[in-house]
């Protein structure tokens, strides 16, 4: 319901296509799967994937590290985000286990196709990854206009960078995920309760509501 | 806090059973219990109240805790009745007790006296069914003055020129302006337009047992911890409770308005939590149930004696003439931070534009402005930024860590013309999880709806101009397929012919059934409709109140 409960939301869902479907359908799993990321990344004891090998997870947290990545300010790899998307993919989110599945060996494939010598995503440097990506980005388009329609890769992808974001941006407050809320902090939002005025830059200075001169002329 | 309530059996006869805890039930609810009369109010969702709202966004939106749910009741749509519809989500309003007025933006701007008589000045308008109200904005002043002292609106009396006559100022001054309305009102000056603080359904001063507002930010779309958002819950249904003869029953979903063989309304059968139905008798039927399922629940109880849907004999457009209100959303970045995801949506609106003339512009119309930000975080990633914004990658970081506390949004709030075709009906195949049928919506804007909120937008792009926005974007203005306003639906009028109900409120074909929602609209108005349902709510009451005091519905 994201989505549709502002008519904001509405009016964009011709550019956010099957995205936002995809969260407003999944979201109340999603609670599931950040609580679980949250609490595995507190305990503090090594973490048992469920649906990733260990190899596999260090693959999705590399290319969700290039989706939200870590500046001079914390990333998803920081939040959680690989942990929240190994959860989703056996709750909500198993629908998109066969993306998952032949995504990402496809993507690898291509690694060694355009880097011979190197085996996997991770093991690129960063620049060598954004650019792969950029690739894979450029060839999807131009293979979905000729298709017609979206290939695996594109759908592997996409899928990953709306789980990315959701489990960067999960409220924090719920204690769920969107570990130590850096993701709020990244995009400014305090996590207050309560605010008081001024609240921003520009009514700092306001001085309070006056009528406009000529309006005693307008009726 | 929960009050205390009667328990009525339900072959008990009450004097009023209410379909519906919104914006017009809980205000009928409250006034016909406090005028000595025995009420029932069935509400479809749960019982809800400040302990059980949040601030989590994914349990309020994703699980739609407040609102209607796509999968228990799913909904088609289609463009016009030539076509097939398709299964998508068509419409979301609020499914707790209170309705939509728990979660809305609460925009409480009045019709103005335009909205009441359109048709006679304008003249016909092809392709449209706009008509008249019975009634006009005099009639309704005093239930405006009501609603606002009553239940509690914000606002500054005199600061708009093109503001209707008022009886009473606002009961309390305007919430604070939010860096955005500081924003709208410079630039809209700067244009020579008429910006003033946005009258609100939110409290700027405490009531008892209701706190202001703490500006937390978690406004549109969430049940407001503190009471300040001037809900029917915390403003009409406690009262209601208070008098002792008022029950509010939950989970209680009306499927059908049963009718003796006088063709008169003797009460509502329901489902209650269990799925388990029972008839709740009473004198009379009072159906709130919103612009969507009024008429669906009409349609759902047709009889032999009323083979077209209940009440619809005389004219056949129960679900007809729908309106939405037009919209549309222009974004603006700009070089400071506003912060605006604090404090409430909305602090400056404008008028300026609300009658436009059409023979200058070109179409018929007219609409208002506000300036607003009402998004939460992963829903402002997924679809606030510029649409030129990388996927992905440290510029979609950047400009997530950049815009999310620098954005603001200028809505554009308009008429819709009233289209017979445009309509809610029942879907012949699909069901809901009670198996009823699923509500069908086919709906296909007026040419000069898209015309008018192209015109506005193009306003709104010239104030963020103005207002030295660093950047600036729209969305596409597309004919409508999703439904938040739901009007005209159960039209009011004098004729039985062309409308459903009367000036009380009394359906032309069964003495002892009212409806009063957005349903009973005849014009859209220009976007904000919950005040006006209010007001037609108060008086309903009286008029209710009066015709039951004389013996005439029982006669």
């Amino acid at each position: 319901m994201i989505n549709e409960l502002s008519r904001r939301r509405f009016l964009s869902q011709a550019g956010i296509g099957v995205t936002g479907a995809w969260v407003s359908a999944h979201w109340p799993e999603m609670v599931a799967a950040a609580t679980h990321a949250h609490q595995a990344v507190q305990s503090g004891a090594a973490y048992k994937f469920d649906f990733f090998a260990p190899a596999e997870a260090v693959e999705i947290d590399a290319l969700s590290a290039r989706i939200i990545p870590t500046d001079d300010t914390p990333g998803a790899r920081e939040a959680g985000v690989v942990y929240f998307i190994d959860r989703a993919l056996v709750t909500f989110g198993s629908g998109d286990q066969q993306k998952y599945r032949e995504g990402l060996p496809e993507l690898q494939r291509q690694v060694r196709v355009k880097f011979p010598g190197v085996e996997k995503f991770s093991a690129l440097t960063p620049e060598q990854q954004d650019a792969f990506l950029h690739a894979m980005e450029a060839s999807q388009t131009e293979n979905a206009a000729r298709r017609g329609r979206l290939n695996t890769a594109r759908t592997f992808l996409e899928a990953l960078r709306v789980a990315t974001i959701s489990g960067f941006l999960i409220d924090p407050e719920a204690g769920l995920g969107n570990r130590d809320g850096v993701g709020w902090k990244v995009i400014g939002r305090e996590p207050a309760h309560s605010f008081q005025p001024p609240f921003g830059y520009y009514d700092k200075d306001y001085p309070g509501w006056q009528p406009a001169p000529k309006m005693a002329d307008k009726k | 806090m929960k009050v205390e309530q009667p328990k009525y059996k339900t072959s008990d006869e009450v004097d009023f059973v209410i379909i519906g805890s919104g914006a017009a039930g809980g205000i009928l609810a409250k006034e016909l219990s406090t005028n000595g009369f025995r009420v029932v109010v069935l509400e479809q969702g749960p019982y809800l109240t400040e302990a059980d709202y949040t601030h989590n966004e994914i349990k309020v939106l994703g699980e739609d805790l407040l609102t209607n749910h796509p999968k228990l009741q799913p909904t088609t749509f289609r463009k016009t009745p030539q076509d097939k519809a398709k299964q998508q989500r068509a419409l979301v309003y609020g499914r707790s007790v209170g309705g939509t007025s728990v979660h809305f933006t609460a925009n409480f701007w009045r019709f103005h006296e335009i909205d009441f008589i359109e048709r006679g000045k304008v003249g016909a308008i092809p392709g449209a069914n706009l008509v008249d109200w019975p009634i006009r904005y005099a009639d309704l002043e005093p239930y405006y003055t009501k609603v606002e002292w009553e239940i509690g609106v914000s606002g500054l009396a005199g600061s708009s020129p093109f503001d209707p006559p008022r009886s009473k100022p606002y009961p309390m001054p305007p919430l604070p302006v939010k860096s955005s309305g500081v924003i709208f009102e410079r630039a809209a000056r700067k244009l020579g337009w008429n910006p003033f603080p946005a009258p609100m359904a939110i409290l700027s001063q405490p009531r008892p047992g209701r706190s202001a507002c703490m500006n937390c930010g978690f406004c549109l779309g969430f049940g407001c911890e503190v009471g300040a958002k001037s809900s029917s819950l915390v403003a009409a249904i406690r009262v209601a409770e208070k008098t002792g003869r008022c029950e509010i029953r939950p989970d209680s979903y009306v499927h059908r308005i049963e009718t003796d063989a006088r063709g008169r309304a003797i009460g509502a059968a329901y489902f209650d939590k269990d799925k388990n139905t029972h008839l709740q008798k009473a004198k009379a039927v009072i159906v709130c149930a919103n612009g969507a399922e009024t008429p669906r629940l009409l349609l759902m109880s047709a009889n032999s004696q009323f083979p077209k849907g209940l009440a619809n004999n005389s004219s056949g457009v129960v679900g007809k003439n729908l309106m939405l209100n037009s919209a549309a959303i222009s974004m603006g970045v700009f070089e400071h931070p506003l912060n605006d995801y604090q404090g409430f949506a909305v602090s400056r609106i404008l008028h300026d534009f609300y009658e436009l003339d059409a023979q200058k512009v070109g179409f018929y119309g007219g609409g208002g402005l506000d300036g607003r930000f009402d998004a939460t975080p992963i829903g402002f990633a997924l679809n606030s930024l510029p649409p030129d914004t990388p996927k992905w990658g440290t510029a979609f970081k950047k400009a997530l860590a950049e815009n999310f506390t620098r954005t603001m949004e200028v809505f554009s709030h308009g008429t819709s013309l009233p289209r017979e075709e445009n309509s809610f009906s029942l879907d012949p195949e699909l069901k809901d999880a009670w198996g009823l049928p699923a509500l069908r919506m086919t709906y296909k804007d007026h040419p000069d709806d898209l015309k008018l909120v192209k015109w506005l937008n193009d306003r709104a792009l010239e104030l963020l101009d103005a207002a030295g926005a660093t950047k600036k974007w729209s969305y596409p203005i597309t004919e409508q397929e999703f439904a938040v306003h739901l009007l005209g639906t159960c039209r009011m009028g004098n004729d039985p012919k062309t409308s459903v109900i009367n000036t009380d409120h009394r359906t032309h074909d069964v003495k002892n059934l009212f409806l009063c929602d957005g349903s009973s609209f005849v014009t859209s108005g220009r976007g904000q409709p919950t005040m006006t349902i209010e007001a037609l709510a108060f008086r309903a009451a009286d008029r209710i109140t009066a015709l039951a005091k004389s013996g005439e519905i029982s006669a």
